[in-house]
């Protein structure tokens, strides 16, 4: 038995197929995962990401501490709510986990990490706060469920206490709102508007289901997976690990180099990487043929070398495979891949491939 | 839960048979298979004329989340591929038994489509894989 977030039982009388994910017992579709792609895309959608761990970092050095301890730089965020994603990395330049992490108030910042790394995170942000007197809460009375697309923020709107409501309408992209207990976010995981909302753990089950009755279809990590690869997103596990950067694996964009005197835990490696330039790339690929890319399966690139597919999928909007693949710095416009034992040819394209319900790429 | 028809013979790795009135035999994959797939997004069906061999891989099933081999159950001659399948391969999960079909088949000796297991044989065998 793995382990269970508070909607558990939701999901397995809704009739959820459940797997292991990391550890958890997760709902991974609840009948069709492409139809609950298109729910997505096309209207509403909810997950629960119960099983992502909230972390709230409380102290007057906080700031100070994140400076350190991220890649990305917590002096961005000035106003109340705002969110910034970043890498936090080893010293190495290896990525120890993604994650999102929010501007509450000036002795207050609140992270979101993954679940397959939360205790490896906390581990590593523990050792790191005591030199800057940071206490570090895992906020284990949080649930966490993810209503996204077109009519996500109006549906859930109707359903939250009415004042939350009115203050979440009013939030941009990126921005979070705290009503204590309860956290909304404009922040999500599949390239449509959407909110990310932590309640109470005994209000989960209730609310999925209110949410359930205003027309937010069900949705589970299948779903997940094939919309966050179309709007480019990179999971942690597959595209990045503790092998690699942020500079091979696309996440360059996350680094703030400036000042050049934040000496952030990883800087050091990193600079000496880009001095000499990096040797890989992570890119989109798209392919036209009958064929799904996967995982692990290995990409040639004429006259180059060889590279990796990092994750692949079926897309849902664009019917055909797309995925992301690292491979050497000088790669073009194509690749071959290697698919059960086939060349199969395909396009090297930048991610992403889908933002709000429509194709970035040419098709 | 998992739909078994009473009627249809079956291999432990979820493919079922029909006999048809004319002697050829229909063959698709189980509903437990589809379920366990998911959505299905290409199926390779093989073409008619095309020799198979008993425990021969001759279709491809792919989902989004996995590709599958689906094996024939007895030697024989493929009379046909269910073309449908190109244009709509979630007919598998909505229709496994039905409108799903895969392949049909001549096959050399009809005793190998009675050494196949029975629904109830194949019921245990899935009972069996889950606990």
């Amino acid at each position: 038995m793995g382990l269970r977030t508070p909607l558990y039982d939701t999901h397995v009388a809704a009739g959820a197929r459940v797997v292991d994910f990391g550890g958890w017992d997760m709902p991974v579709n609840y009948g069709s995962q492409i139809e609950e792609h298109h729910a997505v895309r096309r209207d509403a959608g909810m997950f629960d990401v119960s099983h992502m761990c909230v972390v709230d970092l409380r102290g007057p050095r906080v700031r100070e501490f994140l400076r350190r301890l991220l890649a990305n730089d917590v002096a961005r965020l000035t106003q109340p709510g705002k969110a910034l994603y970043s890498c936090m990395l080893r010293e190495h330049g290896g990525v120890i986990d993604d994650l999102i992490v929010y501007f509450m108030n000036d002795e207050w910042f609140r992270m979101v990490v993954n679940a397959g790394t939360r205790d490896k995170d906390l581990e590593w942000i523990r050792a790191h706060a005591g030199g800057y007197q940071v206490a570090v809460e895992p906020r284990l009375d949080l649930a966490m469920i993810a209503v996204q697309g077109p009519n996500g923020r109006l549906k859930a709107s109707g359903v939250i206490d009415p004042a939350l409501a009115a203050g979440a309408l009013e939030l941009g992209a990126f921005f979070g709102l705290s009503a204590d207990p309860w956290f909304v976010a404009r922040t999500g995981y599949t390239g449509e508007d959407g909110w990310e909302i932590m309640l109470p753990v005994d209000k989960a089950p209730e609310y999925w289901q209110r949410f359930k009755a205003a027309g937010i279809a069900q949705c589970g990590l299948g779903a997940r997976d094939t919309l966050r690869l179309e709007a480019g997103m990179n999971l942690y596990g597959n595209d990045m690990d503790e092998t690699v950067s942020p500079l091979v694996s696309g996440l360059g964009w996350t680094l703030a180099w400036e000042p050049q005197d934040r000496d952030f835990i990883g800087r050091g490696a990193l600079a000496v990487e880009k001095a000499s330039g990096a040797t890989h790339k992570l890119v989109g690929l798209l392919v036209e043929e009958r064929a799904v890319l996967r995982s692990h399966q290995k990409v040639i690139v004429a006259a180059v070398g060889e590279g990796e597919v990092t994750s692949g999928t079926f897309s849902p909007t664009l019917e055909r495979s797309i995925g992301l693949a690292r491979v050497p710095a000088q790669t073009g416009e194509r690749c071959e891949v290697e698919i059960r034992g086939r060349l199969i040819s395909a396009r090297v394209v930048r991610p992403p491939f889908v933002r709000n319900g429509k194709a970035t790429i040419a098709l | 839960m998992s739909n078994v028809p009473a009627d249809l013979h079956y291999l432990k790795s979820h493919e079922w048979a029909r006999l048809e009135a004319d002697g050829t035999i229909t063959i698709g994959i189980s509903d437990h298979a589809q379920q366990a797939l998911g959505d299905l997004v290409f199926v390779e069906a093989p073409e008619a004329g095309r020799r198979v061999k008993a425990g021969e891989a001759c279709a491809v099933v792919e989902s989004v989340k996995a590709a599958s081999d689906v094996y024939s159950p007895f030697s024989g001659e493929v009379v046909a591929g269910n073309a449908a399948l190109g244009g709509q391969p979630e007919l598998i999960n909505s229709d496994p038994y039905g409108a799903g079909w895969i392949m049909r088949i001549r096959p050399e000796d009809k005793a190998q489509f009675a050494a196949m297991l029975d629904a109830k044989a194949y019921e245990a065998a899935l009972a069996a894989e889950i606990h």
